[in-house]
């Protein structure tokens, strides 16, 4: 640098100032289009819903024995992947029980409210089990205590249909939490 | 200047190097990067931070070529791995090598850091690159998680779930996080596309942003010597080096013995090496409705795994303080290290937390495997007894008491020893379940090697309408209620067949199965009309009637009319000749024989008295009487019990589609895509 004229370091200093702050905007504005663009299209998952839970027909209440022993049904339903539409597909299962002489159908999602894994029947043991944590629950869903599981089983809404249809209206719930909360 | 005094000297490839030199200035950075002092000369343990380095760039490597094979869509990812698992050359050993590198890594990331910890290596001036260093941790143990999952198999996608459901835990974020990652609100192809973006972009470019300044900031401090130095300081290049690139080698030779020892063992055997079952294992395409009891993370995560089964009976809370606050609570004490080992308590606390931690998780993955491989080291003998009081009691404490004679120590030892039961029971459906992956995944295998390929759909549709795998569970879920499935020259078939109350459905259509029905021992016993309706039917009747009667019916008669109906179902039997199946049909057809009930090519018997044996077995006959055994042309009236699985009421579906009747009907014939070498 040549010779320091304080009236002209000031000037510079101040015009410095100004170029720094308008370098930084510029390169700022520029980089922020890209990214705001990116960050748009990162957050559209949250604006996707998953289907409105409605009754579909999983049996008829004939296939299902009147011995309180729940049997598994897959629920089949049209599925839609982003871009891809699946008709009829099989989209997870419901274990269906009826006490001795009765019409009420118990549903009961096979999905394990601890961590999401598919919750199997342990005939040995008369109650259902979670192969992932041995999450444990009685035939009827309840808590076999002690479980790493915070809550029962989740229990569907289940309705009978004309001719003995047996309606089960499909739903996921948040895993891991106390309450039993449907996924939106 | 003349050329004889440049470095390069007066040579071609010299001057050329030289006029690099000039306009780069290379030589500098070369001598910069290579002649590194190293304190008290090169050492062993000075090497775990270039064999990660060294495991990343394998990573790289193979990760950029498998990319270029690999194709993320659910319809896609299963299909695009098998391809490059079972047909591409060499896929197998480039798939083998990332799975196993990968592995390797989290192996070297773990010494890397004991070292760092054990010599105190994060203390000023090195605490930011510790720190760096912990990050660098983490995305690659994130870039593991996300890996786990682009195959798309059963393993994969369960895992994730699993994975996925833990991350909705965080605290506000949690929920959005989630759906953040899974792209949406279900599992399908944005999960995988996210997956691979943060797999193959995101993470990699972090970890080399990371890893530069990692590296950067590691030669500005030098390299922190173990004290006491023993020996003279040496150069980084070729000392230090020469050590770096044999302990690569090393890892190199240990990836590619896990990947090549079961090739080496299979031809120490006498058999054959397949190509593609080498190396990374390649599950059944993903299905979220078929339950998958064998899922596990990788073996590194499985501490994790086994921790969550720690908060048993703590609620909603347990798994929050599993998954998320104690994970959590470990790395902030990690990243606190630096700043605690500014004192020599610090250091001691630090190394005895890493070391805790170690071996907390050595314990945690011990207890995982011991839970799922615990019925391999149990003696089933000694579980007889705790087998008979648990059928015995039925789990009830009352019961328990009175069978032991209400001897308290007696109880509590029965107790323990059902337990004990109950732990190789889970271990067995464990066992059982890692048995059935590995059948549904060398089917699927099987099943996309068809000369049709894998159809537009993907591989699932395949799986899902695949007889051989699809059968047997359409069979459990719908028919063995009352049909059995048993071969009646297996010991347990008697036990099976009391337990039924329709014929045994093994090998319907075969002269086997007909011989059996048209003799008088068996047609009324419980493989055939025993446990029915049809007990004291005019079959049943006859078969014990008439047909025994050899002077009506000879033995060749007999043989021929099973040599006919064995023809209409069109099995694969042993060649009985042209003629004896002609006579059995003019048997079967005869009014006075078969046709007198049956009707049977143009012997004009009326459909309703007995089945129609037009097509008998056959897939179209076995297709008919499924989806509606009270049609005239099967049981009509007389139908025992056999509900119409094709037919319903008006506006309801049936119980079973046309194409899982379609599948029953295969498997029950045996007829499903066998690949030629089986």
């Amino acid at each position: 640098m040549q010779g320091h004229d304080p009236a002209v370091d000031e000037q510079g200093a101040r015009r410095g100032f100004l170029s720094k702050v308008m370098a930084l905007a510029a390169g700022g504005l520029a980089t922020l289009a890209p990214a705001g663009a990116g960050v748009w299209v990162l957050l559209d998952p949250l604006r996707r819903k998953s289907a409105a839970a409605s009754f579909l027909r999983v049996t008829e209440i004939e296939a299902i024995p009147d011995d309180g022993v729940p049997r598994q049904f897959p629920i089949v339903t049209d599925r839609v992947d982003a871009w891809t539409g699946f008709p009829a597909e099989p989209v997870g299962a419901v274990y269906l029980r009826r006490e001795k002489g009765s019409d009420v159908v118990q549903a009961l999602s096979a999905t394990c409210p601890h961590a999401g894994c598919f919750v199997e029947m342990e005939p040995a043991e008369h109650c259902f089990r979670c192969p992932c944590h041995n999450s444990s629950f009685t035939l009827d869903g309840g808590i076999v205590a002690p479980s790493p599981s915070p809550r029962p089983m989740d229990e569907l809404e289940c309705r009978i249909g004309h001719g003995g249809a047996v309606e089960v209206k499909w739903q996921n719930f948040f895993t891991g939490i106390a309450e039993k909360v449907a996924r939106p | 200047m003349s050329t004889a005094q440049r470095p390069g000297g007066g040579g071609l490839l010299g001057r050329l190097a030289d006029f690099f030199d000039d306009r780069t200035g290379y030589r500098a950075i070369l001598h910069e990067a290579l002649y590194e002092r190293v304190p008290g000369g090169a050492r062993w343990r000075y090497v775990w931070g270039s064999t990660l380095v060294f495991a990343f760039l394998v990573q790289v490597i193979t990760g950029l070529v498998l990319w270029a094979s690999y194709s993320a869509s659910a319809q896609t990812a299963w299909e695009s791995v098998y391809y490059i698992q079972h047909e591409m050359a060499g896929g197998w050993l480039l798939r083998g090598i990332h799975h196993f590198m990968a592995q390797a890594m989290v192996v070297l990331l773990a010494l890397h850091l004991l070292q760092v910890v054990i010599d105190g290596a994060y203390r000023a001036p090195r605490e930011v690159n510790f720190w760096l260093g912990l990050v660098l941790m983490m995305l690659v143990l994130g870039m593991a998680l996300t890996g786990y999952l682009l195959p798309w198999d059963q393993k994969g996608y369960w895992a994730t779930r699993v994975a996925t459901n833990l991350a909705g835990l965080v605290p506000l974020v949690g929920p959005a996080l989630q759906q953040l990652v899974v792209g949406g609100p279900d599992y399908g192809h944005h999960t995988l596309t996210r997956f691979f973006a943060l797999h193959a972009g995101f993470l990699p470019a972090g970890l080399v942003v990371m890893l530069v300044v990692h590296l950067a900031l590691f030669r500005k401090h030098g390299l922190h010597a173990k004290q006491p130095l023993t020996r003279p300081d040496a150069m980084f290049w070729p000392d230090q080096v020469l050590k770096d690139a044999v302990a690569m080698l090393a890892v190199m030779a240990v990836v590619l013995g896990v990947i090549l020892v079961p090739a080496v063992r299979t031809m120490l055997a006498g058999g054959t090496v397949v190509p593609g079952e080498l190396g990374a294992e390649l599950g059944a395409p993903a299905d979220p409705s078929l339950p998958y009891a064998a899922a596990r993370p990788e073996w590194y995560f499985l501490f994790l795994f086994q921790f969550l089964k720690v908060f048993e009976g703590w609620g909603a809370s347990g798994e929050f303080l599993g998954a998320i606050v104690v994970p959590g609570l470990v790395m902030t004490v990690m990243f606190l290290m630096p700043i605690l080992g500014h004192w020599q308590l610090g250091h001691r606390f630090n190394v005895a937390f890493t070391f805790g931690i170690v071996a907390g998780a050595a314990l945690l993955t011990g207890l995982a495997l011991n839970e799922d491989y615990y019925a391999l080291w149990v003696d089933p003998a000694s579980l007889a007894e705790a087998e008979r009081l648990d059928a015995e009691t039925e789990g009830d404490a009352a019961k328990l008491a009175a069978a032991v004679g209400g001897d308290p120590a007696k109880q509590a030892e029965a107790e323990r020893q059902i337990k004990r039961l109950r732990k190789v029971r889970h271990s067995r459906a464990f066992l059982a379940a890692a048995r059935q992956a590995k059948v549904d995944a060398a089917r699927a295998v099987e099943l996309a090697g068809r000369p049709e390929r894998i159809p537009p759909a993907g591989m699932l549709e395949l799986v899902r309408t695949d007889p051989a795998s699809q059968g047997p569970r359409l069979f459990a879920q719908h028919c063995a209620s009352c049909h059995a499935h048993v071969d009646p020259t297996d010991p347990a078939a008697a036990t099976a067949l009391a337990h039924s109350s329709a014929a045994n459905l093994f090998g319907f259509g075969s002269a086997a199965w007909m011989r059996g029905l048209l003799d008088a021992d068996q047609v009324g016993g419980p493989a055939y009309f025993g446990n029915t309706a049809h007990k004291e039917g005019d079959m049943v009747s006859f078969v014990t009637g008439d047909l025994a009667d050899a002077d009506t019916w000879s033995q060749e008669d007999i043989a021929a009319v099973v040599a006919a109906m064995a023809a209409e179902a069109g099995l694969p039997e042993p060649d009985v000749g042209r003629e004896v199946v002609a006579r059995g049909r003019d048997l079967v057809s005869s009014g006075e024989r078969c046709g007198a009930c049956h009707a049977f090519g143009d012997n004009g018997t009326d459909l309703g008295s007995a089945p129609d044996l037009n097509g008998w077995g056959g897939r179209e006959w076995i297709v008919g009487i499924i989806t509606d055994p009270t049609h005239a042309r099967f049981y009509g009236d007389s139908n025992d019990r056999m509900p119409r699985f094709g037919v319903s009421d008006e506006g309801e579906s049936p119980a079973l589609t046309a194409s899982e009747i379609g599948i029953v009907a295969d498997w029950l014939r045996g007829q499903w895509y066998r690949a030629a070498t089986h």
